[in-house]
């Protein structure tokens, strides 16, 4: 077991869930697979989902819902298997 | 040669320096929105000034080489990797047949520019290689690679080899206020005193929305207009004018709320008043923005603009001779 960072691939605006009304893509404890949505980053008017590439669990998000992100900004942990 | 585009990245176009000539029946200019680093890649790689190149944004393709080839890559700070091995920017390197350019995350500004040796060979569209994707013309089929796609290309047209580089006094600045020189223009008087001396105060964010049609920015204090009865055949808003055409560069407030810069992909025709356009030589610079860059806008009268042009063209005169 291992904590491991997740990177924004592209700069944007960062959201935790898939749309203002639902609950985050992922809370502490959550399972994570490989291809698992974990944010959306919105620029050039479209939403780019960040995806796992590692099974594992869910540690925490390391911004806030609508950050201004950078491209290769730690944006979650995950405590891969 | 072939190119066997693995991932697309983000929005990955093929450019040239686009097709001027047809903006009055509404196609636009398109080709490479930071021309400078355009002309750098090719030039670092032996070929002509335009010839066809992939600008990425934000988040780099990822590419396999099916032969030998020499490649260049410029404007952003986005590093290249080749099996895995940074590369340096803005200097020619080769690729192995098989090998794989992939990049590492964005650093700084926004686009890049990746030449290879021969162009990138697609049909001409109206004299030019670069895709307008609002109008699927031009480029590969029309559109942003994707993957799975077959790039072809051209012979290389003069001997070139890896390790030419670019020093850094002539790569463009990435500042960290971004100083966009402007004129301007007819409806400039529609502004109060008031809004016109905010306008060039404030600093403005350029929205993550941006894109190759143009860029909308924040931040700044909206303007007020003078009063006037709206002129027949405009709108409602007073932002709104009989419509009119718009220039490569202008900036735009629709709803006298955000300015707007139209750039290579802008739409040519509409009824938003235009305070001014941005001038020629720092249209390369909104390229390089990334989202939420803070800019601000300089007032400049035309001999000064003339004097930015004939300047660009000086640094674009010392790559060359730099290269030779």
């Amino acid at each position: 077991m291992a904590i491991i960072v997740v990177r924004a691939p592209i700069p944007g605006i960062f959201y935790d869930k898939p749309a203002p009304d639902q609950p985050p893509f992922k809370t502490e404890g959550d399972s994570v697979a490989p291809g698992d949505s974990l944010a959306l980053v919105e620029v050039m008017k479209t939403f780019n989902p960040v995806k796992s590439s590692k099974n594992g669990r869910f540690v925490r998000y390391l911004v806030e819902n609508e950050d201004e992100l950078m491209a290769g900004q730690p944006i979650a942990e995950i405590d891969v298997d | 040669m072939t190119v066997n585009v693995l991932q697309p990245g983000l929005s990955t176009t093929v450019q040239d320096l686009g097709r001027p000539g047809f903006y009055h029946v509404g196609i636009p200019l398109s080709g490479g929105m930071d021309r400078y680093a355009l002309i750098a890649a090719n030039l670092l790689v032996g070929n002509d000034d335009g010839d066809a190149v992939l600008e990425t944004t934000f988040l780099g393709p990822e590419l396999q080489f099916l032969e030998d080839a020499l490649v260049a890559v410029t404007g952003a700070d986005l590093p290249p990797l080749v099996d895995g091995v940074e590369q340096p920017v803005w200097e020619a390197f080769s690729i192995k047949a098989g090998q794989v350019l992939s990049f590492d995350y964005l650093r700084s500004g926004a686009r890049s520019y990746i030449a290879i040796a021969g162009g990138i060979d697609v049909p001409l569209a109206l004299g030019s290689r670069s895709t307008y994707a609002l109008g699927g013309l031009g480029g590969y089929q029309g559109r942003a690679l994707k993957a799975g796609d077959m790039l072809s290309v051209g012979p290389a047209k003069r001997p070139a080899g890896p390790g030419r580089g670019i020093g850094p006094e002539l790569h463009p600045p990435l500042p960290t206020v971004t100083e966009l020189r402007m004129l301007p223009g007819l409806y400039w008087h529609r502004m109060t005193d008031e809004a016109a001396a905010n306008f060039f105060e404030d600093v403005w964010k350029l929205a993550p929305e941006a894109d190759r049609i143009g860029g909308r920015f924040r931040g700044g204090r909206s303007p007020k207009l003078v009063d006037r009865p709206q002129p027949f055949g405009a709108g409602s808003n007073p932002s709104n004018i009989t419509d009119a055409c718009y220039p490569y560069g202008s900036i735009q407030i629709p709803g006298c709320l955000e300015p707007i810069v139209l750039h290579r992909d802008a739409v040519s025709v509409g009824g938003y008043f235009m305070v001014g356009t941005v001038i020629s030589a720092d249209m390369d610079l909104i390229g390089q923005l990334p989202p939420n860059a803070k800019t601000r806008f300089v007032k400049v009268d035309m001999e000064q603009a003339l004097e930015a042009r004939r300047a660009y063209r000086r640094r674009l005169d010392r790559l060359r001779a730099s290269l030779s």
